[in-house]
């Protein structure tokens, strides 16, 4: 049972991830990136873990990709038309760098490939309190952090995207 | 029949792959951007599945401040491209020249 779930969902985010990579324009992309995402949070409910997988759909596909949608729509993106001049050597490399890559990947998991008998998902690995506590506890620091992060994304995007309303010279430029 | 952690952690491998491709081979900045959005996922997946191998919760809390990091980085990344289209027009970063003497 758990494998018929597992391999539904690991082919739906293999074909959708082709699809953001491969598809010319950019909102079949995102909307096909919404697919990857969900299909990853149903593989976090396998692995035990609902609560990021719950945090995966709102955080990703609720703010996230709302945000891609707004600038696509706002910069009015258009089809990336076939290359002007690059192209060919650039796809080739890419290829290359890419199977290289996947290659060095594959030799490591096949090093270290056992096939583990995973014991059963435990209470302590499910369980939101525990979760609750390591972040609030242990992880304080890093969590007291991660907010400054994100005050100052807040800002810095603020900053960037604004127009220049005073009508003066713009340093930027 | 459980499905062996290996499984989780060659589909992340192959997740990441394609975003690498997608980020080397596209040409408009909003695509590289969603390719770079799929690697850090299949990292997010990598550690989730390590977690559950592990039986512990240490990689569920990374995840967490990963998925926040991930957000700051597309709000900032999109205001960037916003403020690019602004200067020039296109966001095909092939035409996109404003640090070239």
């Amino acid at each position: 049972m758990e494998v018929v779930v597992f391999t539904l969902f690991a082919l739906l985010a293999l074909l959708s991830a082709i699809v953001v990579i491969a598809h010319r324009n950019p909102v079949y992309s995102t909307m096909s990136l919404v697919v990857t995402l969900v299909s990853v949070a149903a593989l976090f409910v396998l692995l035990g873990a609902p609560f990021i997988a719950a945090l995966q759909v709102l955080i990703y596909t609720g703010a996230i990709v709302v945000l891609f949608l707004f600038v696509i729509m706002l910069l009015n993106v258009q089809r990336e038309s076939a290359a002007p001049g690059s192209g060919r050597g650039q796809k080739w490399g890419a290829v290359l760098a890419a199977s290289a890559f996947a290659g060095m990947l594959g030799m490591l998991l096949w090093r270290t490939y056992a096939p583990v008998q995973t014991v059963p998902v435990g209470e302590d690995l499910v369980s939101l309190p525990a979760l609750a506590r390591r972040l609030f506890g242990e992880y304080m620091l890093p969590f007291q952090m991660i907010g400054l992060l994100l005050l100052a994304a807040v800002i810095g995007a603020t900053v960037l995207a604004r127009r220049d309303q005073s009508g003066g010279r713009e340093d930027v430029r | 029949m459980t499905v062996p952690i290996s499984w989780y952690l060659m589909l992340s491998g192959a997740l990441f792959v394609l975003g690498t491709l997608g980020a080397l081979t596209r040409r408009n900045g909003i695509s590289i951007f969603l390719s770079i959005e799929l690697m850090l996922n299949a990292g997010n997946l990598a550690l989730v599945a390590y977690s559950r191998l592990l039986g512990q919760q240490t990689g569920q809390v990374v995840v967490f401040f990963v998925l926040a990091v991930a957000a700051a980085e597309a709000a900032v990344g999109l205001a960037l491209f916003i403020a690019v289209y602004r200067h020039g027009r296109t966001i095909d970063v092939n035409r996109m020249n404003l640090m070239r003497w």
